[in-house]
């Protein structure tokens, strides 16, 4: 669509025909599982995702199907544990923040004008271990040898002898499995974040949902290798014997919790962080203003990402450390609230001072504001050490977990999908069916969670199978149920939605609600390359900035159209000053042979066919080898001396 | 920023000054320098649990039965281990300014000095076995599994060597204007190395303390 006004400038047909050329890829099977275009990667993460979330979904309502009156019997206890913990794990680690990535895929090459992500083959392979991983923890559902310890999965319950089977192990090597991928993409937008960025898209004018993107980015850098640590001795003490969370053996339980949990509360910024960038950048093109106060949230998304490592001892509090730490960790997740606070000020100013128009994005995201601001004051409330202490483990920390998530994460999720679905299809969604969405959504989750408060603080206990009659509980779990029910109708809404959308909708122009950023100057869907010519940035709003739109027309320049082969900018990391072009990868089969390998590894590991499992270390050792193998080059060419 | 057309720096830009050589620090050096930052990291989290542990395990560490870590072939293995950083810097340096040779022999001693650390790290677990196990207590777990998770990384890093030196003896590989993947086989060398130095300190030292 862009394409044909903009031949009127520097670029003309010739260039078109050479980039189509050079990036066009032709829809054969081979294409599909070659392919390393981000917008392609970035929408299988997103209906992968979306995937693992219905399954995960599922089990909710299968669960709360069980809990909808006292002693039920749709579930046996073991199958109530490996729901749950199923649940818990896929929601966290399958569906938030991979479908956080597909968002982050899909959108941070276009929204910082760059062609692809720095490593496209990287991106392929993280998305190929992603489905893989997912699908390894999955099947074990169908066995009943799902993960049966909760999301958390502590010791000593996570042990062999107190947890036999193969539950623990899917459980440990699943997720070492998917870090693989979680870290890999992380890597990728941090070096694309620095290294692709159009020219003059200084970091002061990097969107705010690019800052939300890689500062979640380093939190997986830093936080994960502390999961990984974890399950690979939770591993090789279940398997190969050995004592470290075992106080027989002069091991310690609490050694399991500490690693968990200093991974495990930056996680919960890692999952919100890209929500809350979600928000921020749906907020302008429905505010009809940029967001207030953009350096004071670019230092709250900073602050959150460095002071969520030191608050980890909080969800310990029932453990009996030693007081002055308690004192510590309380001040320290008291401190973590003020950041949070900015923003949401930040954004109800941008939205006092914009003029609304109130589209289903934006209904969203005012139903974010509303609910993860409940979920944050009961937070606060868990910060008072002794009330902690009353309710942990109770279903207050189940109301409290799903308002932060689903308020944090899947109103925001939501907005997003409404949002970009122009761009990533190509079509405009039904309005008044997104509306119905959103109001059942809404309503469904008080329905849903806003009872779980209650039962909690008369005492319901967290992962039971079932309860006894008559303790005050009936009511309020019946009308959970009620509101699951009515969660999973409007969830299938969207769905339909989406599904009728890309069928039946009418399509999309490039730029349908006036957005702010990059993305909204490309095509939609967006062209294989992208833009036809790289902006130069002149805005921290270059959609709607007139000399950044120039210079993709008549201000086109040689050096930003980089039609001769398939080429990208490379910029500088802080001021984004053009550096050279560079020569991105060609499709490959490499990344799904080495994914299918590392499968073959885990899944060898698990079922102790070690011979397996050495061959398949032998084939990564050599996939990789021969992925990285320099391409052969004259010595004129590489600079040889003698 | 104050370039406006961006015809400026289309002019006087490192790209147009010098047309040869790569501007700017590779997106794959980036990309080594995160991923030895997370790894940096796991090895952390490896040995803070293995103070935790030796510190809520109580008085007596090691545990009774097993003596102090001798000290005389870790000494050893560290005196192969860190100045075989120095032949990568060499040959790394010689590459740059198109000196084939010095990569291939540098590369070459880096590799033997690598693999004579692994084969005294083979001779010390074959004492060490005689008096624990990986399953004997937590202390042999965070020994072995400490230990040879390095070994590991050690082994991964000469195959990067072995693999460079492949690649360079074919020729057509590298040279002055291509020696992105010296530099990071180089840094993740220089990281092994390093994190040696930590677990000297935290296995074989810190019990003496
Ligand atoms: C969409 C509707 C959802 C419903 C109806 C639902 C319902 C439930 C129920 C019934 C439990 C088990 C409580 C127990 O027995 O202790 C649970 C646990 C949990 N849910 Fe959800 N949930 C939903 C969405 C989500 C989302 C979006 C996330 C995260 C992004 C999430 C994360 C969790 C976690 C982490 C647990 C704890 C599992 C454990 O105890 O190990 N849930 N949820
Ligand atoms: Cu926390």
């Amino acid at each position: 669509m862009s394409t044909t006004t903009s031949t009127a400038g520097g670029i003309d047909r010739d260039d078109l025909a050479r980039l189509a050329e050079h990036w066009d890829e032709p829809r054969s099977l081979r294409a599909w599982f070659t392919t390393v275009d981000h917008k392609k990667i970035g929408r299988r993460y997103l209906v992968t995702a979306g995937f693992f979330f219905a399954l995960a979904g599922l089990s909710a309502l299968v669960m709360r199907t069980q809990l909808a009156r006292p002693e039920a019997g749709v579930l046996s206890p073991d199958e109530y544990n490996q729901l749950f913990t199923m649940h818990g794990t896929a929601m966290i680690f399958l569906f938030a923040t991979p479908m956080l990535f597909g968002f982050g895929n899909f959108l941070v090459p276009l929204m910082i004008g760059s062609r692809d992500m720095a490593f496209p083959r990287l991106n392929a392979f993280g998305y190929w271990v992603f489905l893989f991983a997912g699908l390894f923890m999955w099947a074990s559902l169908p066995f009943g040898a799902a993960p049966n310890n909760g999301w958390f999965a502590y010791a000593p319950l996570n042990q062999e002898q107190h947890n036999p089977g193969l539950h623990m192990d899917v459980y440990a090597l699943g997720l070492l499995f998917l870090g693989i991928s979680t870290t890999s993409g992380a890597i990728n937008f941090i070096v694309t974040a620095l290294k692709l960025r159009a020219p003059g898209m200084s970091l002061n004018r990097v969107p705010l949902f690019v800052w939300a993107i890689v500062a979640t980015a380093f939190m997986v850098v830093f936080a994960l290798p502390a999961l990984n640590a974890d399950n690979a001795m939770l591993f090789l003490d279940r398997r190969f014997g050995t004592h470290f969370f075992d106080p027989g053996g002069g091991g310690n339980v609490l050694l399991w919790q500490h690693l968990f949990w200093i991974f495990g509360h930056p996680d919960v910024y890692i999952i919100v962080m890209p929500g809350l960038g979600i928000v921020s950048a749906v907020l302008p093109a429905f505010t009809r203003r940029g967001v207030v106060g953009y350096p004071l949230i670019v230092l709250a998304i900073v602050a959150i990402s460095i002071v969520s490592f030191g608050v980890w001892v909080h969800h310990m509090f029932a453990t009996g450390l030693p007081q002055l730490s308690y004192s510590f960790f309380s001040a320290a997740s008291t401190i973590i609230t003020i950041p949070s606070g900015i923003q949401i000020f930040a954004w109800l100013a941008t939205m006092l001072l914009g003029r609304l128009v109130l589209r289903t994005p934006l209904l969203f995201v005012i139903g974010f504001i509303v609910t993860f601001v409940l979920g944050g004051f009961t937070g606060a409330m868990f910060a008072l050490t002794p009330f902690d202490q009353q309710v942990t483990d109770s279903y207050f920390v189940v109301a409290h977990f799903h308002y932060v998530l689903l308020g944090g994460a899947l109103f925001p999720i939501l907005a997003g999908i409404y949002y970009w679905l122009p761009k990533i299809t190509g079509r405009m969604y039904h309005e008044g069916l997104a509306r119905w969405a959103f109001w059942l959504f809404f309503i469904g989750m008080h329905v849903t969670f806003f009872p779980m408060h209650l039962i909690g603080l008369f005492g319901m206990p967290r992962r039971v199978y079932t309860y006894r009659g008559g303790l005050g509980w009936d009511v309020g779990n019946l009308i959970s149920t009620i509101g699951a029910y009515l969660l999973a109708v409007s969830l299938l809404l969207t769905l339909i939605g989406v599904v009728h959308a890309v069928r039946r909708g009418r399509p999309a122009p490039a730029d349908p609600w006036e957005g702010d950023t990059l993305e909204w100057s490309a095509a939609s869907p967006p062209e294989p390359y992208n833009f036809p010519v790289i902006p130069r940035v002149h805005s921290l709003h270059p959609t709607w900035d007139e000399r950044t739109a120039e210079s993709t027309t008549t201000g086109a320049t040689e050096d930003r159209i980089l039609s001769e082969g398939r080429r990208t900018l490379f910029t500088s990391e802080l001021d984004a000053r053009s550096e050279r072009a560079a020569e991105m990868p060609e499709p490959s089969f490499k990344p799904l042979v080495l994914a299918g390998a590392l499968l073959v590894f885990f899944i060898s590991m698990l079922l102790a066919w070690y011979p397996i499992a050495i061959a398949a270390v032998v084939t990564v050792a050599a996939t990789l080898a021969a992925w990285l193998w320099p391409v052969r080059r004259p010595d004129e060419e590489l600079g040889v001396a003698s | 920023m104050t370039d406006r057309g961006g015809a400026v720096a289309a002019a006087t830009g490192a790209e147009a000054l010098s047309t040869e050589l790569p501007v700017g620090r590779p997106t794959s050096w980036w990309g080594m320098v995160m991923f030895v930052a997370t790894e940096a990291t796991l090895f952390a989290c490896l040995l803070g649990s293995y103070f935790y542990l030796r510190f809520q395990y109580g008085p007596q560490w090691p545990p009774p039965g097993i003596e102090d870590p001798k000290l005389l072939k870790p000494l050893v293995m560290t005196a192969i281990l860190l100045p075989s950083s120095l032949p990568v810097m060499w040959a790394e340096h010689g590459i740059r300014h198109g000196q084939r040779w010095r990569l291939n022999l540098g590369m070459a001693a880096t590799f033997v000095m690598g693999t004579s650390f692994l084969v005294l790290q083979g001779t010390e677990y074959d004492e060490k076995l005689h008096m624990f196990t990986l399953t004997s207590n937590a202390y042999g777990s965070l020994f072995f599994v400490i230990t040879g998770f390095h070994g590991l990384h050690v082994l991964v890093g000469l195959s990067m060597i072995g693999w460079l030196l492949v690649a360079s003896l074919r020729g057509g590989s590298f040279g002055a204007h291509r020696h992105d993947r010296v530099r990071n086989v180089a840094i993740y060398w220089h990281f092994v190395d390093t994190v040696w130095v930590a677990i000297l300190f935290t296995i074989y030292l810190s019990p003496r303390l």
